[in-house]
This record gives structure tokens, sequence and C-alpha cells, in this order.
């Protein structure tokens, strides 16, 4: 079950806290300045809003069997849009409007080449990835768009005591929570996930599902590129959103979502985004050489996806509890 | 088959990126007087290199030279693909910015046996038989650290914290701009640079690896970034923590591209050091002398200086990028 699999990410988000805390007793620390929070926790907050917003989008993808591979481009489509949008005079809230209609129809276009075509999801989206990036490189001619508008940098930088960011994405996180979970809504996603012809066969619009979620997590895509493109006043479509989309997948793995399809934990999703930037905070804050950053974070992931793998947790279990029947590890390794 | 198709399907988007690129110069095919020059480009990841393109463009067509030009979308196998083609052309002189230091040995070598001379641009590469190539025109990414750790040394006094911001893991200014820098603080045992961290060369980099050392690192008096956009970012971080970019925290910089000089002209950069991708006319000149059987010097440097604030606010409505 994923309440039992979100013990070690919860570990690992723990633990790094504690490594940063010893290392740099004022990472804890919270004060007021300009009348909102601000602190290390506020920073990771804030720069793991857009990941977050797009593992989001990713979970439900992935629960449906898919997977999208074009949320980093079309982040910084979405930058890309806003900003040169902006720059031309026209004013913040079109701006978003704008950006996100495209994302839209990006998400649309990502739906239809998997749900209609019924090509494979890993290259369906790979042609966005790709070709959208290009787009994104076209807009701005090559440069680094930069935007000063007091209104749209409050998107990836402004604060409501928390940053808007990170609200935004857990507005997002909360509703899609209810809207699936209070409905059969989630069923059906899981049920396409598990067997899309079954699912079919019980009355189940597959189609129309697979599409819409793909569509959302378009739309997810472009919100999260809006707040990396608002947190530094510029579109740079060549680095906006690099590699998120690997990010957001970790975040949904991390999470005990499988990518087999089928159950997925929103709550584990919102972990995972959590551990990956708190990750990135810690290298900053206690100092990991950069020609070993990488291999630390590596270590950590794969810590982490050793000790939830079921067959670690089915010895582990056994270690600790012999006199469990086995009808109990069972259930374990099946979920 | 499929790689067959995939084959096909680069070669044509290689040529279409070459006939976009050559533009107006396909008109004057079949003046056989005229020099003939294949250039392979990285891509168009950022401002400067866009610059770079440009004013390489601009100064075939003044010096009536024709351009065949490609853009590698930062991939190796496309440059090497590029240069295989100019040589197949049988173009006069090939130039090009290797995206990475290693693995040129061989198409380089294709070069030499068909007497087509090399001339590399802006970066270097990492093999042991220097007769591949020419010569080497670009910038010399140490002395750039050494002048910004110069005006460093000169324009403090007492203990200064510093913290860098450096490029992406592994690149070649990243790494020599580092070891410039490193170099002439050293005559300064009291300039300690307390934390160094990769912002990857970007914006976001910038601000996310300065919010983490403000917090790590309260007393910091300097930052020094390996690029402009990594201390556009940092001044971000700055503001947010309710100081003033420029002068509780001083801010030095590599590149001097637009966005950086006006942040200097605003008194928000203390000191950019230039790195200019302006080097079309000089790389012209070096491939008239090189096709002319001339010797020319194995490493020629990019002209190159630097900005205090009253010199970026006179330089800057001239800045072409």
């Amino acid at each position: 079950m994923t309440r039992g699999r979100l013990l070690w990410p919860l570990v690992a988000l723990g633990a790094l806290i504690v490594l940063n805390i010893a290392v740099e007793p004022s990472f804890v620390e919270l004060r007021i300045q300009d009348g909102h929070l601000f602190g290390s926790m506020v920073d990771i907050l804030r720069n793991g809003a857009p990941t977050l917003l797009i593992a989001v989008g990713m979970t439900l993808v992935i629960a449906t069997r898919g997977i999208d591979l074009s949320v980093g481009a079309v982040a910084a489509i979405a930058g890309a849009i806003a900003c040169t949008y902006i720059s031309g005079g026209g004013n913040a809230a079109t701006a978003v409007l704008l950006a996100l209609s495209v994302c839209v129809l990006l998400g649309l276009w990502n739906g239809f080449l998997v749900s209609v075509l019924g090509i494979q999801p890993i290259i369906a989206t790979l042609v966005l990835m790709t070709a959208g990036r290009g787009g994104a490189m076209l807009l701005t001619e090559g440069q680094i768009v930069t935007v000063k508008d007091p209104l749209y940098r409050q998107i990836g930088s402004g604060f409501l005591v928390l940053p808007i960011a990170i609200l935004i994405s857990l507005a997002v996180l909360t509703a899609v929570a209810l809207i699936t979970r209070r409905t059969a809504l989630g069923m059906l996603i899981e049920a396409v996930g598990i067997n899309p012809k079954a699912g079919e066969l019980a009355g189940v619009r597959s189609r129309t599902i697979i599409w819409t979620v793909y569509v959302f997590a378009g739309l997810c895509a472009g919100v999260a590129g809006l707040m990396i493109s608002s947190n530094v006043n510029a579109a740079d479509a060549n680095n906006a959103g690099l590699w998120i989309e690997m990010d957001a997948i970790l975040a949904v793995v991390i999470g005990g979502t499988s990518l087999a399809g089928g159950r997925y934990s929103l709550a584990g999703t919102m972990l995972g985004a959590l551990v990956i930037q708190t990750l990135t905070t810690t290298v900053y804050t206690i100092g990991v050489p950069t020609n070993v950053t990488l291999i630390f974070k590596a270590v950590v992931v794969i810590a982490v996806c050793l000790l939830q793998s079921p067959r670690t947790t089915r010895m582990l279990r056994a270690r600790r509890k012999t006199a469990v029947p086995t009808s109990r590890s069972q259930e374990v390794a099946a979920g | 088959m499929l790689k067959k198709i995939a084959t096909g399907v680069s070669v044509l988007l290689l040529a279409t990126l070459t006939a976009c690129g050559s533009g107006g110069s396909s008109a004057k095919d079949g003046d056989s007087g005229e020099l003939t020059m294949g250039f392979a480009q990285v891509g168009a990841e950022s401002g400067w290199r866009t610059a770079n393109t440009k004013s390489i463009q601009q100064s075939a067509k003044t010096a009536g030279i024709e351009l065949k030009f490609s853009d590698a979308q930062q991939k190796q196998e496309n440059q090497i693909k590029a240069i295989r083609s100019y040589i197949q052309q049988k173009v006069d002189v090939i130039a090009f910015s290797p995206v990475v230091e290693t693995g040129w040995d061989a198409v380089l070598l294709e070069a030499k046996r068909a007497r087509i001379p090399v001339i590399l641009t802006d970066r270097a590469v990492d093999s042991d038989d220097d007769t591949l190539y020419e010569t080497f025109l670009g910038s010399d990414f140490v002395e750039e650290g050494e002048k910004a750790g110069e005006w460093l040394v000169q324009n403090t006094e007492g203990p200064v914290n510093v913290v860098e911001l450096q490029g992406t893991t592994g690149a070649a200014p990243a790494i020599d701009r580092k070891k410039g820098f490193e170099e002439k603080i050293a005559a300064r045992p009291d300039i300690k640079i307390k934390a160094s961290q990769s912002g990857d060369f970007t914006r976001s980099g910038g601000k996310q690896v300065m919010e983490a050392l403000l917090r790590s690192h309260p007393d910091v008096d300097v930052v020094y970034a390996h690029n402009d956009d990594m201390g556009l970012g940092a001044i971000e971080a700055i503001k947010a923590a309710g100081k003033k970019p420029g002068k509780d925290i001083k801010i030095i910089t590599v590149d001097a591209v637009k966005d950086g000089m006006q942040a200097l002209a605003d008194g928000e950069i203390n000191y950019i050091v230039e790195c200019n991708p302006l080097l079309g006319d000089q790389l012209m000149e070096l491939a008239k002398k090189v096709v002319d059987g001339e010797k020319v010097p194995k490493r020629v440097v990019t002209e190159e200086t630097t900005f205090t604030p009253e010199q970026a606010k006179k330089a800057l409505p001239d800045r072409q990028y």
C-alpha cells in the first residue's frame, strides 16, 4: 500500500532536513520580512512549486499508464509567450491567458496523439519535447527576454504570507485530490491505467479520460513555466524547465506511484517533489563540491527507491515480525 | 531501416539549417574567385551565441567571403556531420566552435587530408596533435578570471568574504574563470572564497544558489558570478533578502551582455569583465591569411575589455547583444 511506501520518502525528507540543521542551524529559522515569511524552508517551498505542479499533472498521466516528456518544453513555451507579449507592451493578465491557452492546445495535441492515434505516450510527447523548445527559441529569437512587470513577477516571486507560487501548486493539488477522490474520476483514471480494454468494456470512456489528463498536464506545465520565468523576470527558452520532466517523473515515482499505471498517490507526489527540492537546496547549504553534486543526488535517490522497493519492504518486514502470517506479506507485495 | 530514415531526416534537417543560415550569400554561387567558408556553430543557446553568429554572418558579407553556415543544436554529432559535408563541398576554409573539447581527431584528420585549413573559434579542442587546426581564435577565460580577481584585490580593503557562482560543471569557461580568479586573489590572504556552487550559467540557477548561500553565509561581501545571467539571478535573491545588490553585496560578473550592462549602469553590478562574441572580423581576416598560406599564430585572443558602471552607461546605447 502507498501509506507504507510513503514512510521512506518521509524518512529521507526528515534526514535531509536534520542534515541541513546540523550543518547550518539557521536553516529552520523563519522570520517575517516585508510582511511575509522568509527563510530556507520558504525558499524550498517556492523553488519546489513548479516541480510539484508539474508532478501533479504527471501523476494523473502516469496513472493512465502514460508519460508526458514534453512538460519542460511546454513550460519554456509558456514563459516565452508571456514574456514576449509583455515586452511587446502587452499587459500581464492577457499574457498569462494567452500563454495558458497555448499550453492547453499543446496538451490537446499530446492527448490527440496518444488517445486518438494510439501512439506510444513516450514517443508522442517526445515530439513536443524537442520541437517545443525549438518553438520557444524561435519566439524569443534565441535571446533571453527580460520583463519588468510588477504583476507578472508576483506569480513566481510574490508573497501572500507564503509564496504565491506554492499556494497555486497546493491549491491545484487539493483541487485535484478532491475532484478525483470525492468523485469516481480517480477510480476511472486508475481503471484506464490498470486495463484500458477492461475499463472500456465496463463503460469507462478511456479515450476522453486519457485526452483530459494530457490537457491537464499541459496546463500544469504552463503555469509552472510562468512561475519559473516570473521568478527571474525573464524567459530563457533554452534553460527554463530543462529536465524538469525528469524531476517530475522522479517525484511521482518516489511518491509511490507505479510507472506501470493504475494506483496513484497525490500525497506521495507532494512528498516526492519536496524531497527533490530539499535535496537541491541541501547541496548548496552544506556545500557539496560541484563535481560530486550529481553523485550525491543520485545516492540519495537510489537509497530512497531501494528502500521503498517491494522486495526490500518485504525483507524488512520479515525480519522485524517473523510471526506475521504469509497473507499479510503477500498483500504488501501486491501493493 | 529505421536508422536509414533517421539519417535521412537528419541530413535533410541539416541541409535546411545550412540553407537558412547561408541566406543571402547563395546568390553569389559560381563566383569562383571568392573564398568559401564552412562554419559549424554550436547552436543558439544564449544571447551571447546569437550575437556571435550575427557577427560572423555580417563580417563574412563585408569581407566578401561566401559563408556556409550550420547550427548543431549543441550536439557534437551534428557538428561532425556539418564539417564532413563542408569537406565534401570542398570549401576553402572550415571554422567551428567545438561543443565539447574531445572527440575531434578523426574528422579534423579528414579535413587535413583534404587540405582544408581549420580555424577554431571561441572554444578549444583537446588533442595531442595541434597540426589538425591552423589557429584558435577565442577568449582567454583564465585571463577573464584574472581580471575579475584583480579588480577585487584593488577595490576592497580588509577581510572580504566571497561566494562564487560557477558555470556548468566541467565547462571550459567555468574551470578557467575559477582558476584565473583564484590565482589573482591568492595575493590577498584576507580575501576568502566562502562557498562555490554551480548555477549552470542560468538566471534561475544563480538565484536559487544565491538564496541558499545567503542563509548559510550571511556575512558575504562579494559575489563573483561566471556569467551575467547568474549574476542577474543573484541580484534577485539579494533583493529578496532585503539587501542592496552593488552596495551591501558587491557583484562581479563576466560576459557583458546587454541585460548585464544595464544592471551595471544601474549600479546593481559593480564590475563586468567582457567576453566578446563579436569575433567575426578577426575570423575573416585570419581565414584570408590562412588560405593565402600566410603564417598565423596558433592562438589569437579576441579583443576584450572590462566595464565599470560609468563605462557601461557610455557603452550601453551601442550594445548589440
